[in-house]
């Protein structure tokens, strides 16, 4: 008795095509079988005489692997009965899809359960020393990006960059500026408008080996692209055992910026880091765009970067002339304090640090936790931090339920608890699509005051 | 050849009745066209084995077969190069074999096991081989289009003069980034051939319920890409045509589209009872136009195998599907430290 589906584990026998003594060969229908689903035909697989029927016509409930006949045998390989697993086959076989044993251990395994407090050290990855006597030079964050690409892209010949207005007119929001003209149209290719497509082929020259920059105008446009982000680039070191890899970057401005509107406005962050197989950065400042961009392009891994464009323009110290690499999955303390943990990425770090700056007028010292990297999450140093200061205060420009902020207090309750002297707040993005109006939208964004008012909340002040 | 082949309005007659004859005088030594036998025989009986075992329990979830369709993966890889990249969706199995892959691993790989080539985290929708050049095996329809132009995209890049094949099917010829990768591949001239394995259903869709123009060779015209079709159940028109799309490319002049028109035997998975279609529709292919009878055929019209010939390469046949098929019900499951590997690489 066939199984027709991955939960079939019954039928009924409705009719056979063959009596004993019928010759029948491969292809041939020999009966017909139906489950509450369909009426299906079943073919023979092998050559043969019927010998027997074991199952008469019109018999409900026939497990799956039953047997139903029996050819006369010329004891070849191929006929049925010595096809059977390992064991003699049974006349009813108990169940079609036997549950792997190793499934069992599996849920044993530790590493199914969140990893408990003292397998949370804070990362023991370190920013690079800076040699003595270097220079450090105010670089903006656009730049800042276009930098790191082009030192990585002089680097190595298998990086190149795709995407729209990415050459020609000198990027969109000009963070290609200048490639163009160093690197020409082979490493610095102008796409149509199809991100589904680009980014595709983007993901497939990954698999044959080169190191694609994909950058999309936005990431809201990459949702029509999430499919090889995810399915394709994330997905496939693992389905193919090992074999494939995907060294990408997908790059591009997140989050929101001023007066656009709904579609237009999104933090992707909790989206991305949501998922196995990427990893996912959201730098702040100018040193981190460019130390993290060229990680980024050197990881062997499939990597999201979320910058932001109100960041772009910002000006910050990058030092000069050393071949600068910021490792990915260290978080960074910007501000050392005492009474509350601020943890933010992105534009919402330059929030907390003005917020942890009001709050120290009225007594209360932040520290301030720039998470950097989303994915894999430096959670040891945010812990560390709580266990310091008791209390937490999660930024994120998305919205609040299954977000960045949600991840973090779930794992501030259980691998710091007892530290705990307040339950976590979250400061994000209101409920709803990101409205046009001014006044709306500053009604829906986090802002330095309602950071300020949540970590006054938590130290009860 | 089928270059120029009038279409097939007669789909219900079973889709090719009009179709042109079969390759008269074969353009292949008689050693070629015994190993194409070879391997069309040896995926559809891979293929019947996959579906016994699956009956049995011993494969899970998806398991599309390629019953019907040899003909298209043995024919373009008798055109291919060595080093030249192979992509497709779900219907896999077949290129697998072709392309020199195990049949034990590919079984194995069918069964869950470690022994398969993705140690079992794959299945019968997710196989690769790097040393093959076998991009997969991809699950959602139509993705592996963009993604085999993206290898195209690295041999322009490189220059290495290899081609990317990318499969898919009539369903697949729908989706919207098959354009978006046509307009690309054509703009920047990539070395892709875009190989549509027209079977006549999307799933239980017959083509004319879902396609506003059936004949998928001439999907490429506002794109200025060429295209032709061919006749899928013969594998010499296969391989011709492969060649000459191989051609084009190689020469720098971008894409080609080839429509193999075919026809699968089976239902669209193991769990379709296919009743979108007749009986008898089925039957007329396979009494007229199966790829391995019409080859049978050429062999033995020209004197190149009789019966005992034929019958010896079966029995090669049947002995290397046993004992795949042994391989990968006695391979062991893979240890659960394998849950957590492969997620990343370190290099």
């Amino acid at each position: 008795m066939p199984a027709l589906s991955p939960t079939m584990e019954e039928g009924t026998l409705a009719k056979w095509h063959v009596k004993v003594g019928d010759k029948i060969s491969s292809g041939d229908v020999i009966a017909e079988i139906e489950t509450d689903k369909a009426t299906m035909e079943v073919e023979a697989v092998d050559e043969g005489e019927i010998a027997e029927l074991l199952v008469a016509e019109g018999t409900e409930e026939v497990k799956v692997n039953a047997i139903i006949a029996r050819l006369k045998g010329d004891g070849a390989p191929a006929s049925k009965p010595a096809d059977a697993p390992a064991q003699p086959v049974p006349e009813v076989s108990a169940d079609p899809n036997p549950q792997p044993a190793s499934r069992a251990e599996a849920k044993g395994d530790p590493a199914r359960t969140s990893a408990p407090a003292a397998a949370a050290p804070a990362s023991s990855l370190k920013d690079p020393d800076l040699p003595e006597g270097v220079n450090l030079v105010k670089v903006t964050v656009r730049d800042a990006l276009r930098d790191g690409m082009a030192e990585e892209m002089r680097r190595d010949p298998d990086v190149f960059l795709m995407g729209e207005e990415v050459a020609q007119y000198q990027g969109a929001y000009k963070v290609s500026r200048g490639l163009l003209d160093e690197f020409g149209p082979k490493r610095v290719i102008d796409t149509p408008i199809t991100e589904h497509g680009f980014a595709g082929i983007g993901v497939g020259a990954a698999m044959a080996g080169l190191k694609p920059i994909v950058e999309f105008m936005t990431f809201n446009f990459a949702m029509q692209a999430i499919d090889h982000i995810i399915n394709s680039a994330a997905k496939t070191l693992y389905m193919s055992g090992g074999q494939i890899k995907c060294s990408i970057v997908f790059r591009g401005p997140n989050g929101a910026a001023a007066r656009v509107g709904a579609q237009h406005s999104q933090d992707y962050g909790a989206w991305y880091a949501h998922v196995p197989g990427l990893k996912v950065l959201a730098p702040y400042d100018s040193a981190d765009a460019k130390g993290l961009m060229k990680a980024a392009i050197r990881d062997p891994n499939p990597v999201v970067f979320l910058e932001h464009e109100m960041l772009y323009g910002q000006e910050f110290d990058v030092p000069e002339g050393v071949d600068w690499v910021v490792p990915i999955g260290k978080a960074k303390i910007r501000r050392v304090g005492s009474d509350v943990t601020l943890v933010a990425y992105s534009r919402m770090v330059g929030f907390c640090l003005q917020a942890a700056e009001k709050l120290a007028e009225e007594g209360i010292e932040a520290e301030v936790v720039d998470l950097r990297t989303l994915r894999p999450m430096d959670i040891g140093t945010v812990i560390e931090s709580i266990k310091k200061t008791n209390r937490v205060v999660t930024v994120e420009e998305g919205w609040g339920p299954m977000g960045v902020g949600a991840e973090i207090s779930a794992k501030a309750v259980e691998l710091a608890f007892d530290y705990l002297d307040a339950p976590p707040a979250r400061v994000h993005q209101e409920d709803v699509p990101l409205p046009y109006a001014a006044n709306l939208e500053l009604l829906s964004m986090p802002s330095v005051e309602r950071i300020v008012a949540a970590a006054k909340a938590v130290t009860y002040r | 050849m089928a270059r120029g082949q009038t279409g097939t309005s007669g789909r219900r007659k079973a889709n090719g009745s009009e179709a042109a004859p079969k390759t008269a005088a074969p353009s292949a030594t008689k050693e070629e066209l015994l190993e194409y036998y070879r391997e069309m025989l040896l995926i559809r009986r891979f293929e019947e084995r996959a579906g016994q075992l699956y009956g049995m329990g011993l494969i899970g979830g998806f398991c599309h077969l390629y019953i019907g369709q040899e003909a298209i993966a043995v024919g373009c890889q008798a055109a291919k190069r060595p080093g030249d990249q192979m992509i497709t969706g779900y219907r896999d199995h077949g290129h697998m074999l072709v392309c020199g892959m195990d049949p034990k691993e590919v079984m194995a790989e069918l069964t869950g096991r470690s022994g398969g080539s993705s140690r079992g985290k794959g299945g019968s929708m997710h196989m690769f081989s790097t040393e093959a050049a076998f991009y997969g095996g991809h699950g959602i329809v139509g993705a592996q289009v963009s993604l085999g132009t993206g290898l195209a995209l690295a041999n322009a890049y490189r220059g290495d003069g290899k081609v990317a094949f990318a499969y898919y099917g009539d369903g697949a010829a729908n989706q919207g980034q098959v354009y978006e990768s046509f307009n690309m591949a054509q703009v920047w001239k990539l070395p892709v051939i875009y190989c549509i394995e027209n079977n006549e259903y999307a799933m239980g869709t017959a083509i004319d319920r879902s396609s506003s123009e059936t004949k998928l060779y001439k999907r490429g015209i506002s794109f200025n890409i060429p295209g032709e079709e061919v006749d899928g159940m013969d594998v010499l028109a296969v391989k011709a045509a492969a060649e000459r799309a191989c051609e084009h490319c190689r020469a720098g002049k971008g894409p080609y589209i080839l429509e193999l028109k075919t026809y699968r035997y089976r239902g669209h998975s193991m769990s379709d009872p296919a009743k979108y279609r007749t009986r008898e529709e089925v039957d007329e292919v396979r009494k007229t136009r199966d790829p391995i009878d019409h080859c049978e055929d050429l062999l033995e019209k020209n004197g190149w195998a009789d019966e005992a010939a034929l019958k010896a390469i079966d029995a090669e046949v049947k002995r290397i599907v046993a004992e795949a098929a042994e391989f990968a019900r006695t391979s062991p499951e893979p240890d659960p430290s394998e849950l957590y590997t492969d997620v990343y690489t370190e290099a």
